[in-house]
């Protein structure tokens, strides 16, 4: 009765939801079969279809080189899928490690972890990334490795805030009394009881990882030519729009868009459903 | 105060002694690797090099060197351009800083109209401005680059697509570094109204008879100014590092693009130089907006 | 009357109305007091006074404030009353400023946002205001941020604050609660004395009995939204008719009463509890089992009324 407009609570969504999980199994399973879903090889040149339109040979059309989009699309979801994949296992490694071990011994463990912490949270962006690859050589294997370290600090983090939380409980201590050494109770019993809502993290983390890593194969830090990383791909058709030709940078652009989004929609998702604190 | 400008030195320190220790965590002798790659090098440069680096001295006698060159302006010498880094910097800065500010003020009065707008009008208008900023996010702005060159640089021909120097030039770059952060601060703005709209001295306001549009100025708004001038002011301050993407996109010379052809061409002078420009800047700006809290909130006056 | 308050049903999609039938009224110069557990609606009526209605909620029956009806007026109308008629002092000062706003500011808000007076008027009559509440240093205090106050200096400011606009009627809901109580008897003094000078009418909303009874010229009795006994305060104290009223009284420890404290059985109703008859019956020492089918309507006792059937046998 008041003239207050109210917000409604955030109606749940499971209809994008599903079309998320749909478009990612898609996504997923033709770039699995990419071999049996396309007639071209990802690096075949043919200046005869340079930059072709879209057409029912060339389904999303071809680059300057004349490789066909829609197939470099499918194997390239392999490398722009697993890079992400990677380097969540190598930053969730250190930082599950680290965030736990953080919370368990408390003291200085945690006070060095939060240093180490802080000096990293000092650069901005991917910053700290940029500083690896430049020292390191740009390449892939570069690129998801300090990935991997630029995002253990915060899975760390918050493995540190779920830890000191489940470190609360009286069954820890219970395990504490019956003489359990400290490696044996944090491997068997605190992580496991962690696992899901750092699982739910790391989905949200994932879009952000895909992004991060593409951004870095659009600078050239990444993925290397003939590669079909979708990042890559922005980079390499980039030349293209000044003729007029959209297509080599559009496609791959909006691959990482959607799939992005999909994640995105799915992490928050879980989120809610596991009250994951998000990014 | 005092305690607050010792943890920011100290956090300089650490951040530029990694910065200058990275070079010696690269695999091979760091001359080379200063020196800028393994071709035509002949023992004068690298005895060159390795004078300009001091590469004979103790480990933190480098680091104590470099830091005090750095202070006082002598960035060393571009292995790739042959000029004096800080030249190369001053020449590049106010294209990367006019972009920075073109930018900031863009996302800070549409974030907050958007965030006000959602939070103020509720229904569709707040799942519209939700929805919007959740696939905003969602797009790294080198996409966002190539959408808005192809569309509006060529298709309708409205903005020139290379170059820079004029506002004009620098509009698709700063709607793209903008446009991120206006995501994030439109949903700040939302989040911070809703819970100020919650508490009960707003209600107290509106039993007191004032307009809705006063309590939403003086009272939600006002309370919700804290983190949303935070939030700019963090968002603001990791914008220089968002210059490299956008910059390289729109192939703009400043010191994003320096940075990206600095790696490129493995000239690790330039390459430090930038990397601890932005991290300072990074780090003060943050610092600064720490700062500025006092004024927003007159609780925090207390502490300090 | 100043506030007639008829049949008044709220309902918030509980089980439940958050208030059923609920009548009272406040004349000119007379505090009435309305006493209830949290959860009984005590609250909600003094914000449907102002049309400061929950979430959702329907309203049914008549709130009257100078005979016009509250919950039917146009939103300009609503504004006036909120600004100039009718104010609320709150449970919580701390909670009831804004943190980033001066005391000043707080003060003139309503007479210069609202009422349209110019801003050196409204600041003298803040500081005037202050004064009367006993604040030392006026001129000191509109320049200080609340959180530079303690709670019962706060409580004085919000008074003052009910006072800009010279209302005819004061809602006090739980305005001393959240005070220490060498505060609280200050602040109680504070309001009567304001109250008497000016001769406003007072709903004063507490959940403390006794303190209902020593204060107010009358009593009203609230228990799940219903009013089960409205008395003279002197009267009901003496001589509770509901049993809930005097299991209330018997709850109390009192210096030099030998009878044991006797806490009323079970809990507060919430809103997802339903009731076929009369809802206090399942924690009724009397409760038979006709009390579970009995609707609970006033019936009349001396000097007032009183909602139980034991009243009528």
């Amino acid at each position: 009765m008041t003239a207050v407009a109210t917000l409604s609570p955030r109606p749940a969504r499971p209809l994008g939801y599903l079309l998320a999980a749909a478009f990612l199994a898609l996504v997923v399973v033709a770039a699995v079969c990419a071999p049996l879903v396309t007639p071209f090889e990802p690096d075949a040149v043919d200046f005869a279809a340079s930059l072709a339109p879209v057409s029912p040979e060339h389904l999303l059309g071809a680059d300057q080189s004349g490789r066909d989009l829609f197939t470099r699309i499918l194997y390239g979801a392999r490398t722009s899928l697993v890079g992400p994949l990677l380097l969540l296992a190598i930053a969730s490694a250190l930082g599950v490690a680290l965030g736990t071990l953080a919370a368990w011994h408390r003291g200085w463990v945690d006070a060095v972890v939060s240093r180490v912490t802080d000096v990293m949270y000092a650069f901005p962006g991917l910053l700290f990334v940029v500083l690896i690859v430049a020292v390191f050589g740009n390449g892939m294997t570069t690129a998801v490795i300090a990935l991997g370290l630029a995002y253990a600090p915060t899975i760390a983090k918050y493995t540190r805030s779920v830890a000191l939380a489940e470190c609360g409980k009286p069954y820890i201590d219970s395990y504490r009394v019956q003489g359990m050494g400290g490696l044996a109770i944090c491997v068997r019993h605190l992580v496991p009881n962690m696992a899901r809502s750092i699982v739910g993290y790391l989905v949200v983390l994932f879009g952000e990882g895909l992004m991060s890593l593409a951004t870095l194969s659009f600078l050239g830090f990444g993925a290397q030519p003939p590669s079909s990383d979708w990042g890559l791909m922005v980079k390499e058709g980039q030349p293209a729009i000044v003729q007029g030709a959209f297509l080599p940078v559009l496609v791959p652009g909006a691959a990482i868009a959607l799939v992005v989004v999909s994640f995105n929609v799915i992490g928050v998702r879980l989120a809610d459903r596991m009250g994951v604190r998000g990014t | 105060m005092i305690r607050k400008l010792a943890g920011v030195l100290a956090t300089l320190l650490v951040t530029s002694f990694v910065i200058f220790g990275a070079s010696y965590a690269a695999p091979g002798d760091p001359v080379t690797f200063l020196a800028g790659g393994k071709e035509n090098l002949t023992p004068e440069y690298l005895a060159a090099v390795r004078a300009q680096y001091h590469l004979d001295d103790p480990f933190l006698v480098q680091f104590g060197r470099w830091l005090g060159d750095a202070v006082t302006g002598d960035l060393g010498r571009s292995t790739q351009y042959n000029d004096q880094v800080g030249d190369l910097l001053a020449a590049r800065l106010p294209s990367t800083l006019g972009l920075v500010a073109y930018a900031a003020v863009l996302f800070v009065v549409f974030g907050i109209a958007l965030g006000v707008l959602a939070a103020v009008r509720g229904g569709r208008t707040d799942a519209a401005v939700v929805a919007g900023t959740t696939f905003a996010t969602s797009v790294p702005p080198f996409v966002v680059a190539t959408v808005l060159i192809s569309l509006f640089g060529v298709r309708l021909g409205w903005f020139p697509v290379m170059g820079g120097g004029s506002l004009w030039h620098l509009t698709l770059p700063a709607v793209t570094l903008a446009l991120g952060a206006l995501a994030i601060i439109s949903r700040v703005t939302r989040q911070a109204m809703v819970e100020q709209r919650e508490l009960d001295h707003v209600t107290v306001a509106r039993a007191s008879g004032l307009a809705e549009r006063l309590i939403v100025v003086r009272h939600v708004f006002r309370g919700a100014l804290g983190p949303i001038v935070t939030m700019c002011g963090l968002v603001t301050a990791g914008m220089l590092a968002g210059t490299v993407t956008v910059e390289t996109a729109f192939g703009l010379s400043g010191i994003g693009s320096l940075l990206v052809n600095a790696i490129n061409t493995h000239d690790f002078p330039v390459t430090q130089a930038v990397l601890l420009l932005m991290v300072t800047a990074y780090i003060l700006v943050t610092t600064l907006v720490e700062l500025v809290q006092p004024l927003i909130d007159p609780r925090a006056r207390r502490s300090t | 009357m100043l506030l007639s308050v008829e049949d008044l049903t709220i309902e918030a999609g509980g089980r439940r109305p958050i208030l059923r039938e609920v009548s009272l009224s406040v004349g000119k110069g007379e505090v009435v007091g309305l006493v209830g557990e949290s959860g009984s609606g005590k609250s909600t009526i003094a914000r449907a006074v102002l049309r400061l209605l929950p979430q959702g909620a329907t309203a049914s029956g008549r709130v009257l404030v100078s005979g016009v009806d509250v919950l039917s007026m146009s939103p300009a109308a609503l504004r006036d009353l909120r600004a100039s008629q009718v104010s609320m002092i709150y449970q919580d000062p701390r909670s009831s400023l804004n943190p980033v706003r001066r005391i000043g500011d707080f003060l003139t808000e309503r007479m210069v946002h609202t009422l349209g007076r110019p801003k050196a008027e409204a600041r003298a009559r803040a500081l005037e205001l202050l004064a009367a509440v006993g604040m030392r240093d006026p001129e000191l205090c509109v320049r200080q941020y609340p959180h530079e106050l303690s709670g019962g200096m706060l409580q004085r400011v919000v008074i003052a604050a009910a006072l800009a606009a010279d209302p005819a009627l004061l809602l006090a809901d739980e305005a001393t609660s959240a005070l220490d109580v060498t505060t609280q008897a200050e602040t109680l003094a504070l309001l009567r004395r304001i109250q008497a000078e000016r001769e406003l009418g007072m709903l004063f909303i507490t959940h403390d009995l006794h303190l209902a009874a020593a204060y107010c010229d009358r009593v009203h009795v609230l228990y799940a939204g219903t009013v089960v006994e409205s008395r003279p305060a002197k009267e009901l104290f003496a001589d509770p008719r509901h049993p809930y009223t005097a299991g209330l009284l018997a709850c109390t420890p009192e210096l030099g009463d030998p009878r044991p404290i006797r806490p009323i059985p079970g809990r507060p109703p919430s809103l997802d509890d339903a009731f076929t008859g009369c809802p206090f019956a399942p924690r009724c020492p009397h409760a038979s089992a006709e009390c579970d089918t009995w609707q609970p309507h006033p019936l009349t006792v001396a000097g007032g009324s009183a909602a139980c059937r034991l009243v009528e046998a």
